[in-house]
């Protein structure tokens, strides 16, 4: 008998416990600051998937969409820190010296940048995903599909991770067809369906007759689709806008990575991370393959991708050579992630030169 | 029954009552739409146009983000006031940041009491030269200054775009497109401690003195005045016409091109390539909805400049969407240029005949 009421107490306080700290947990709020409209169908719309996956947790969120990187950005984030939130989401480069500035006066605010380097302070994480290998994939269907061997590509602003991407599909490309070359041109902006949709012309134009983009809008599937050539989805999938251009996209699946650093921060186990999550993590995702690609290749995407993700296989692994045949990275090796992060030279094999 | 006569002349009280009956109406109208939407009408108002200036803080950010309209407003009615429509502020306020952020640079790491008058002068005269290229095209070669002015904007915004892409980006940057930061003798001086609101104000407060007395006290206001009203007057009474069109122009573009030093050397504190969301355009509702007077102006900046706020705060709290802020600048634009309706006509209540 006494032994009964010892056990009910201490299962009862056991209980009362994990009711409390799941009341605790439910009480973190997050919060994320979009550069774009959640209805752009890229880079905001896939953050806000993410955000919505954090919801569905049972967390509480707030957004804020169309934060200009101007001094207005500052604003945003301190309002955002000052009415309760516990962990905010900055979801764009431009956020990163403000994001900073914000996270020295809130302490005891996290702050999670995107596609930023600078953590100045112990409450600033960065994340970003390793869309090289997402690119890789892309290549291998590319050098695969083309027939005129002239593959295009737009591109955004020569920055590492734009580099590094088309290095990565050009690889993958040559590795499935050493004729191909890859041509780019660079939009210089991240979303404006214009401009975009007059790089893919002239890309076709020049003979290409696959397009791949480093830009979010859905112009230049569209493009593709009038013209008959093959295009890729990016950052969502993008299959609904062009149907038959369409043979796969590049998914940004952020909601893994948003659930998980909303529980830590509610379980109190939230410390200062630089993340670089791929296929492997799931921050990567591949839709699925069209029909048109044939079954073989098909096939052979799946195993890519399953050998990505295990690493296996490495986006960047030797011989590479840059465009005037010097070594990059010797037969064996892969390249680390320091060469990564401020790879600014192209791989042999792609058109013209960085611009600078 | 109600009959629509035109006035003999222009109402003096009207003139100056429509901007607030504009603002009112823009009220009524954000309020039927917040209900349409399925929002709180009142609430949403509040969360829109009192939350964000409740405090101090909130205040003083009302007070940053009107600075550089207000600078932007009061050149522009020097433009405007005289018949010449200068549309290309933006593109004066980019090119001022530039030439000024450039000056900033080569100062980089260097301390000294001497830079931070240098790279305001530099933002000045940057405004002041890229304003004189629809001025002197219209003076000389009869062009349309809206045209060129506007389409001028692009140009300043592609310039800032390679600049900071390529020859000045950051060297330690990972050539993302923006600069190194400023050294803080280049920059301009808080005024509190914890707050952003800076130096630039003054700027715009000078502004403003100086335009009310070149308005009302000098032969040039007086000049800008008849030229507003008709350009043949002007030209038969004998203006140098060319000689004034250039002038206003310059005042405007340096005016534009303080507000971009303003933001580059006080909250931002480096170049990159959205330095001002469209800060240029929005002043050009804030000089019409401050009827061109210097005072007007002020109170029309701080009106737009909780625009922006409000939307901010009211996403926040209410999830309403952030581009309603712009939808009530639109709003207060259309309001205001319909009530004008009243300054020609005036409805007149007429007994019914039997």
């Amino acid at each position: 008998m006494h032994k009964f009421f010892i056990r009910f107490f201490v299962s009862s306080l056991v209980l009362l416990f994990t009711f409390t700290v799941a009341a605790i947990a439910k009480d973190v709020k997050a919060a994320f600051v979009y550069i774009g409209p959640t209805g752009d169908h890229g880079w905001t719309y896939q953050h806000d998937v993410g955000r919505k996956a954090v919801e569905a947790a049972g967390f509480k969120t707030t957004y804020v969409e169309g934060v200009p990187e101007s001094a207005d950005a500052e604003r945003v984030l301190r309002q955002l820190a000052n009415s309760g939130h516990d962990v905010i989401f900055t979801t764009s480069f431009g956020y990163m010296n403000p994001t900073n500035k914000v996270a020295k006066e809130f302490p005891n605010v996290k702050f999670e940048h995107a596609t930023g380097y600078k953590r100045e302070h112990p409450n600033v994480s960065t994340y970003a995903a390793r869309f090289y290998e997402g690119r890789t994939i892309l290549g291998t269907i590319a050098g695969t599909m083309t027939k005129s061997n002239v593959i295009g590509y737009v591109a955004s602003f020569p920055i590492p991770e734009v580099i590094r991407g088309i290095n990565s599909f050009t690889l993958a490309a040559q590795k499935v067809n050493p004729n191909i070359k890859t041509k780019i041109v660079w939009a210089f902006t991240w979303y404006d369906p214009g401009k975009e949709a007059e790089a893919a012309k002239a890309l076709i134009d020049q003979g290409a007759d696959v397009i791949a983009q480093h830009t979010d809008s859905t112009a230049i599937v569209q493009i593709a689709e009038k013209a008959g050539v093959y295009a890729f989805g990016q950052a969502s999938d993008m299959d609904k806008f062009a149907p038959k251009a369409v043979l796969t996209s590049v998914e940004n699946n952020w909601g893994p990575y948003y659930v998980d650093r909303v529980k830590a921060v509610a379980n109190g186990t939230w410390s200062q991370k630089d993340t670089w999550h791929g296929i492997g993590d799931g921050m990567v995702v591949i839709s699925d393959l069209d029909s048109q690609m044939p079954a073989d290749l098909r096939s052979k995407v799946k195993k890519l991708q399953a050998d990505l993700a295990s690493g296996k296989v490495h986006s960047f692994t030797g011989p590479i050579y840059d465009q005037k045949g010097n070594l990059m990275v010797a037969e064996g090796k892969t390249a680390d992630d320091g060469m990564l992060a401020g790879m600014m030279t192209y791989v042999k094999g792609v058109e013209g030169d960085i611009p600078k | 029954m109600i009959k629509i006569v035109k006035r003999d002349q222009p109402s003096r009280a009207i003139f100056f009552f429509t901007p607030v009956l504009a603002i009112f109406l823009t009220l009524v109208a954000g309020g039927l739409i917040f209900f349409i939407l399925g929002f709180k009408p009142f609430e949403a108002l509040k969360f829109f146009f009192i939350v964000p200036i409740a405090d101090k803080y909130g205040f003083s950010e009302l007070l940053l983000k009107a600075t550089p309209l207000c600078l932007i407003a009061i050149g522009l009615s020097f433009c405007f006031k005289s018949n010449n429509w200068n549309i290309g502020a933006e593109g004066q306020l980019t090119f001022g940041a530039i030439v000024s952020g450039g000056i900033a640079l080569l100062f980089y790491e260097q301390e000294g009491f001497y830079i931070l008058p240098i790279v305001i002068l530099a933002g000045a005269i940057g405004g002041m030269l890229y304003a004189s290229i629809p001025a002197i095209l219209k003076t000389y070669f009869n062009t349309n200054e809206i045209l060129v002015s506007l389409m001028l904007v692009y140009v300043s915004k592609l310039i800032l775009d390679y600049l900071v892409v390529g020859p000045w980006s950051n060297p330690e940057g990972f050539n993302f497109p923006e600069t190194r930061q400023f050294s803080d003798s280049a920059k301009l001086p808080l005024l509190f401690e914890g707050l952003r609101i800076h130096a630039g104000i003054f700027l715009a407060l000078a502004a403003v003195v100086i335009s009310w007395f070149v308005f009302y006290k000098t032969y040039l206001g007086f000049q800008m005045k008849v030229s507003g009203f008709s350009l043949k007057t002007a030209k038969y009474a004998g203006y140098k016409g060319k000689k004034m069109i250039i002038l206003v122009f310059l005042i405007s573009g340096a005016c534009a091109g303080l507000a971009g030093v303003g933001e580059i050397t006080g909250p931002i504190g480096q170049l990159h390539r959205e330095i001002s969301p469209d800060y240029g355009f929005t002043a050009i509702i804030v000089a019409f909805l401050g009827r061109l007077h210097p005072v007007g102006i002020i109170f029309a900046s701080l009106v737009v400049a909780i625009t922006y706020l409000g939307a901010e705060t009211a996403q926040i709290f209410m999830q309403i969407p952030k581009y309603t802020g712009q939808v009530f600048q639109g709003m207060i634009l259309f309001f205001l240029l319909a009530s004008d309706y009243l300054l020609f006509f005036k409805f007149k209540f007429i007994g019914s005949k039997k």
